[in-house]
């Protein structure tokens, strides 16, 4: 509540500040604004952030460390014979407080030395928040009186601002950058813990992948066998086959766009197509499964094929309709960006449409269109529900587009599905999955990068 | 794009014409229009063989939209039309028998920015002989290549390199490879839209001094903005003004002694 109203009041104090600053500023050289070294709007930002920024570090300094003072305040207070465990009775007891403090009933009689701690962490509690807003707008209101006095026309106000909103926008990236690394660590934490149990050399390079582990020292099942090639191929399989699919299919229709359709054409055309991109996965798994498999089994059967009703076939062939508009998409643009120069060139002599679009336009796109794809791979890699719905769960080691393959993504899926114990190597196994996988793509990326940055340095 | 010929087959002129220099081609009540905007409102000239024509006047007189119409390629700009008579060698390049694909190895185009496509600079000179099948073996195309660089006076400098990206020359050295492109098809007739426009002096010099000696062989029209450079590289010289063709003489007689006052006028700085 209070801190809900210290922010409503820093930004009163900071729409206050902008103007006091502005019309200082402006009072300060009688209304003659050339003589200002900055414009007076920035002054009015200078006044503005000196009254906001110091209240908010105090507030951000105050929510990440205020539990931690309080309490260790309480404890400080508590009877040695409950403070003097060991880490393990200390957690039980800080928990234990907390949930008196919140009102959770524990469902044992609590200590009265412990109630009456958590009503002392309570009162601290209030009382912190209280001196946080008195100290929160004394510090606004400080540092707004600060910058006022400092209003000068020789104050380089400009200069300062900038300073700060560029200190901002490195925050910004930064931020960006830390949650990569972030999700980078705790993947491979959850890795470490993996790999302790299986050996990496089986996991990367065993062909046979069944992860059910027996629960209990009497089940019956399968001890566990975490070999991630069948995976992998499968993986390897189904993006191929989308690939193969979506590469040809979105170059040409992006050729037709950019190069035979009138502006016309191309207008309604283009954005029809990148609808394509805007429908859920789920909603193309649903056309996998109940259309494109039955319809690819029937086919194989008729032709005295056997195939299985979850096929690699249909799902990549779904995945690769998908991904269509990601290559035609950006292909599009980049043959368009390819200049008219050059198409005049190649037309000056004598060359045909096609031979132009073949022999100059294309070349000179290359790389542009070596990303589109690069980033369809991306996407089949990554792509989850189409080969859930589509291509089963059944991890065969095969090349046989016809055979039910499973890819990675789908047994991460499958793996954290539900309620999981975090100890068993059948969860910690999605945590391998994904670091391979990880690896895999940034790979990917990285030699991608490599390519479209070689043919630039030629192309260009 | 819709053509029409006003003018009936017995009006155009016939092989060799008088002089030592036959008439390469013919322009007969040209008018463009882009859309309703009329561009070009009649223009009549002809085009002799183995001279270098200039074309000058203000920007937006129509002379790169008539150049343009020379070789078609006007063909691949949308809401053009182009209506009279244009010939080469007798023949109306509009007509059925002539395919603008085949018009433009004949009549080829160098352009106002350099514009060497992103390949090796073999591959450039080599790409126009390629698609029509000029040479049929290795040895042919290098040779093909070699007497093409040669004659655009590039051969020295890039002999050692010509595996090597023809985007990486200097903006001088692109053009002369453009050029270089255009005379490797062989065309009859080279069509230049301010090709020095993007250059600096030096280069410039250079590119005049190929257009002179190019004159043996081909006949060559330039459009250029340069009034020096239509006084040095060219015998006939057409000042266009407006859409309209002003006049057109003997370059001497142009710069000298024009006839029409606009002419005057723009020769001397007075507008343009």
């Amino acid at each position: 509540m209070q801190l809900t109203v210290l922010l409503i009041i820093l930004a009163l104090l900071t729409v206050i500040g902008y103007q006091m600053g502005r019309s200082r500023a402006v009072a300060s050289v009688g209304g003659r604004i050339v003589e200002l070294h900055s414009v007076p709007s920035y002054h009015g930002f200078y006044v503005a952030l000196w009254a906001g920024l110091p209240a908010l570090l105090l507030f951000a300094f105050w929510g990440a460390s205020e539990g931690w003072l309080v309490m260790q305040m309480v404890l400080s207070g508590l009877p040695d014979r409950l403070v003097n465990g060991d880490a393990q009775s200390l957690g039980l007891l800080r928990a234990d407080i907390l949930n008196l403090a919140h009102g959770v009933t524990t469902g044992r009689e609590p200590d009265p030395e412990v109630v009456a701690a958590a009503e002392r962490y309570v009162r601290l509690h209030a009382l912190g928040d209280w001196s946080l807003l008195v100290i929160g707008c004394c510090v606004a209101i400080g540092g707004l009186l600060y910058a006022r006095r400092r209003i000068d026309p020789d104050l380089r106000a400009r200069n300062r601002v900038e300073r700060t909103v560029n200190i901002a926008l490195v925050i910004c990236s930064l931020v960006a950058i830390l949650t990569t690394i972030g999700i980078v660590l705790s993947l491979l934490f959850e890795a470490i813990r993996f790999f302790a149990v299986v050996n990496p050399l089986d996991f990367l390079f065993g062909t046979h992948w069944s992860p059910q582990m027996a629960m209990r020292a009497d089940q019956v099942g399968s001890s566990g066998s975490f070999g991630a090639i069948p995976l992998f191929a499968g993986t390897l399989l189904i993006t191929g086959i989308a690939m193969a699919v979506a590469v040809p299919v979105g170059l040409m229709a992006a050729i037709f766009m950019s190069e035979y359709a009138s502006p016309g054409l191309r207008t309604w055309l283009k954005p029809i197509l990148e609808v394509l991109a805007g429908i859920p996965t789920v909603v193309y798994g649903f056309f996998a499964a109940l259309t494109m498999a039955p319809f690819v089994r029937d086919v194989g059967n008729s032709l005295g094929l056997s195939v299985s009703s979850e096929s690699a076939l249909a799902a990549g062939f779904v995945m690769g309709v998908m991904i269509i508009p990601f290559v035609s998409s950006l292909s599009d643009d980049v043959i368009n960006a390819v200049p008219q120069s050059l198409r005049d060139g190649s037309y000056g002599l004598g060359a045909t449409k096609s031979e132009t679009i073949r022999l100059v336009v294309l070349p000179a796109a290359l790389p542009g269109i070596v990303a589109a794809i690069m980033l369809a791979v991306s996407r089949a890699i990554g792509e989850t529900m189409i080969v859930t719905m589509a291509a089963g769960l059944t991890a065969n080691l095969t090349a046989n587009p016809l055979d039910a393959v499973t890819t990675v993504t789908t047994q991460i899926a499958t793996l954290l599905v539900g309620d999981q114990e975090f100890d068993s190597p059948k969860t910690l196994s999605a945590f391998g999955l994904g670091l391979v996988l990880f690896v895999v793509t940034l790979t990917l990326n990285m030699v991608a990068l490599r390519v479209v940055q070689k043919y630039r340095e030629k192309y260009d | 794009m819709s053509v029409q010929t006003h003018i009936p087959a017995t009006a155009m002129p016939s092989r060799p014409a008088a002089g030592i220099h036959g008439t390469k081609m013919v322009a007969r009540d040209v008018k463009v229009f882009y859309g309703a905007k009329q561009a070009l409102k009649g223009i009549n000239l002809e085009i002799q063989e183995n001279r270098v024509m200039a074309l000058i006047g203000p920007s937006g007189c129509g002379k790169s939209t008539f150049l343009r119409c020379l070789n078609r390629m006007n063909d691949t700009i949308e809401n053009c039309r182009v209506e009279g008579l244009i010939a080469l060698d007798g023949e109306d390049v509009y007509g059925k028998n002539i395919d603008a694909v085949q018009l433009r190895a004949r009549v080829g185009m160098v352009f106002q920015k350099p514009n060497p496509f992103p390949k090796s600079i073999y591959d450039n000179i080599a790409y126009g002989p390629r698609i029509h099948g000029i040479a049929s073996h290795r040895d042919e195309m290098d040779e093909i290549v070699q007497t093409s660089l040669q004659r655009a006076g590039l051969w020295n400098e890039v002999k050692d390199r010509l595996r090597e990206p023809g985007t990486g020359l200097s903006g001088g050295q692109q053009q002369r490879l453009c050029i270089a492109r255009a005379i490797a098809v062989s065309p009859e007739v080279i069509l230049m839209d301010e090709p020095c426009s993007a250059l600096d002096p030096i280069a410039t010099a250079h590119i005049e001094e190929l257009i002179d000696e190019l004159r043996e062989n081909y006949t060559i029209v330039i459009v250029t903005h340069n009034m020096q450079q239509a006084a040095r590289v060219s015998q006939k010289t057409a000042f266009f003004h407006l859409g309209d063709m002003v006049e057109c003489d003997d370059t001497e007689e142009i710069f000298t002694n024009p006839r029409d006052e606009r002419t005057q006028g723009y020769i001397t700085g007075r507008y343009g």
